[in-house]
């Protein structure tokens, strides 16, 4: 894990370390090796060309990271979706539809076009919540978004739209990041996505593509069995 | 409703279960009035298909009338008698759209377990494991059908179901293991298997202008029933050494194409069906290729392999040196059921099919565990067995 300005139990001034970007998606994944999400999207959606990246860490971070408590929560997907960039940019640019297909999310409510409040599920009845904006946005192509300063789970990701080769539709690929905090927090979160967050984000992902083209999500929850 | 539900390897057992209701737009729901149990149905029976669980329905040949239609369904309406292909296609992936519907990538929900095995996503297939979507089969008194309005075709009323019931999964499984022969005027091409599939592909394989059809089995009366029906010359390979005898029937070349229809409960004979018997029961190997292994070695050079039995997950001691250096070519997969079912409801409408011919057996949908013993070890001549709920 490395630190961001929202981190508060590591030293953020003490840099070791700049990474330099150019700006695209390529670089943003190779940033997200060495940085975090949040802060490559920041740099991107500011035009900035070099990043602060990683810094020294505080023991006691460290010593949670050793043992997996704390660990960023990373994941990068694409899926081919046979149909229009526009179509897709638009559906997802409203936030409020993200918990159809998201099955971790409870609700998206958003306040304007910057800022939307989300509500995330946990086990045994909690929810999680938090405020994000979008850092950046270029119609039909690409969107980020962050949690804003103060977040119980500082989070960010984006979405980037690219025609697929072939006249097969649309590459759809999402990165997210959380940054747990410490604390009942961090143990309840890391249940939200269980022991594979990949799949599950992977699974998500694949119900946006059965909505966008199927028109419904394939389901056999409520189906007959001889189970007793 | 009364169903068939799966419990361990050789035991199913007919239960009462709610009955299956409408869970998205695109759902249908169907009164089965035909189901039959197909070869492959036998791999879930022993135990063979991996994430098959307690209590699951199975079975995914079958026809019915339309009882009950979800919102998004235009095309359909209650009282239509339809027949319904065994794999689920969405009809707006890639995949459908290109007639290629058992790898369509929408109707499975629990495609991450076939995505870590194979690597990507197929169709589900109604009542065939959970790696296969989960959804609940069709040797029931009901069925949800989803996305039923690219999924079914609707057949008329005067017809027997005998005569429609295996455009479900039969019929075109053994007409796509013919095409994809490619078959060229003058063609010899080899079955293995003279189930219901193995007798379809013969069939199919005449209608596409092969000259010499070769049957492979075991079993007399599905020999026999090759050579009346399908006109096929055969071969017992408990009697004759089949690589042989194909050599022979084909002047030293071997035949221009083979169709496996046969799958991962192949027998052999000797030493190396004691090899395969043995190792699928240690878990070290989970489908017994016997049949891939032949037809590798029989095949003419430059010869095409089609693979219509079903394999499941990893199989051993493959010769591919021999299909490497003669240059085969193999082609398979699950049937693409919605691309061939109008065709060949055309074809039996034309009276150039009669399917019936197939059923040896018909039983009460209660009877389903002694309908299972039958087909699994060819009791009484056994060739296929109909349910009736």
């Amino acid at each position: 894990m490395t630190l961001t300005s929202g981190d508060k139990q590591a030293e953020a001034s003490d840099l070791e370390r700049w990474a330099s970007l150019i700006g695209g998606g390529a670089l943003v994944l190779m940033g997200l090796r060495q940085a975090s999400l949040r802060g490559v999207l920041t740099a991107l959606a500011g035009g900035g060309l070099i990043y602060q990246g990683a810094t020294k860490r505080s023991t006691i971070q460290q010593a949670q990271e050793a043992i997996g408590l704390n660990k960023p929560i990373k994941v990068e997907k694409t899926v081919t979706i046979n149909k229009p960039t526009e179509e897709l940019y638009r559906y997802w640019h409203n936030f409020e539809n993200l918990p159809t297909f998201m099955k971790h999310l409870k609700s998206v409510k958003v306040y304007n076009e910057k800022r939307s409040h989300w509500i995330a599920n946990a086990p045994l009845g909690n929810s999680i919540e938090w405020d994000a904006d979008i850092l950046e946005d270029r119609e039909n192509e690409f969107i980020s978004w962050a949690s804003v300063e103060g977040a119980d789970v500082e989070n960010s990701g984006f979405v980037r739209f690219q025609p697929a080769p072939g006249n097969r539709g649309t590459e759809v690929k999402v990165v997210l990041e959380y940054n747990p905090p410490g604390g009942t927090l961090t143990a309840i979160f890391a249940k939200l996505f269980g022991e594979e967050p990949e799949q599950q984000i992977g699974d998500e992902l694949r119900r946006f593509k059965m909505l966008m083209e199927a028109g419904e999500i394939a389901t056999t929850e409520g189906q007959p069995s001889g189970r007793k | 409703m009364k169903a068939v539900c799966w419990y361990s390897a050789n035991e199913v057992r007919v239960e009462s279960v709610p009955d299956p209701t409408i869970l998205n737009p695109r759902d249908a729901i169907i009164k089965v009035t035909s189901t039959a149990i197909c070869g492959s149905d036998l791999h879930i029976y022993g135990g063979y298909i991996p994430t098959v669980q307690q209590g699951d329905i199975i079975g995914h040949e079958f026809m019915g009338e339309v009882v009950e239609v979800g919102q998004g369904i235009e095309n359909l309406k209650i009282g239509d008698r339809v027949v319904v292909p065994s794999t689920i296609g969405c009809g707006r992936c890639h995949y459908c759209q290109h007639d290629m519907w058992s790898l369509c990538d929408n109707s499975n929900p629990k495609a991450w377990i076939e995505e870590k095995l194979f690597g990507n996503i197929t169709s589900a297939i109604y009542g065939y494991s959970h790696m296969l979507g989960g959804y609940a089969g069709a040797q029931a008194e009901y069925v949800r059908v989803p996305f039923a309005d690219v999924g079914v075709v609707k057949v008329p009323p005067d017809l027997s179901d005998e005569m429609l019931l295996f455009i479900s999964d039969a019929i075109p499984t053994g007409y796509m293991g013919a095409e994809f022969c490619d078959i060229q005027p003058g063609d010899t091409v080899a079955v293995w298997g003279c189930g219901a599939v193995g007798q379809f592909a013969m069939i199919s394989a005449y209608m596409m202008g092969a000259e010499k059809v070769i049957a492979i089995d075991r079993f007399p009366e599905r020999l026999e029933m090759a050579k009346k029906y399908a006109k096929a010359e055969i071969i017992n390979y408990e009697e004759v050494n089949a690589g042989e005898a194909l050599k022979e029937m084909t002047g030293g070349r071997g035949p221009d194409a083979c169709i496996d229809a046969v799958g991962l409960e192949a027998h052999g004979v000797g030493i190396e069906d004691f090899y395969d018997q043995t190792k699928q029961k240690l878990k070290l190997e989970t489908d017994r290729p016997h049949v891939l292994r032949e037809m590798m070695v029989a095949c003419r050079k430059g010869g095409t392999l089609s693979i219509m039995g079903v394999y499941g997950g990893f199989v051993d001691k493959i010769p591919f040196g021999a299909a490497f250096n003669k240059g085969l070519t193999f082609r398979m997969g699950q049937m693409h059921g919605q691309k061939y079912m109008h065709l060949l409801l055309q074809l039996v409408l034309d009276g150039k099919l009669d399917p019936s011919f197939v059923v040896t057996h018909q039983l009460p949908l209660e009877q389903a565990p002694r309908a299972y013993e039958i087909f699994q070890q060819k009791l009484d001549n056994c060739v296929k067995v109909v349910l009736k709920p």
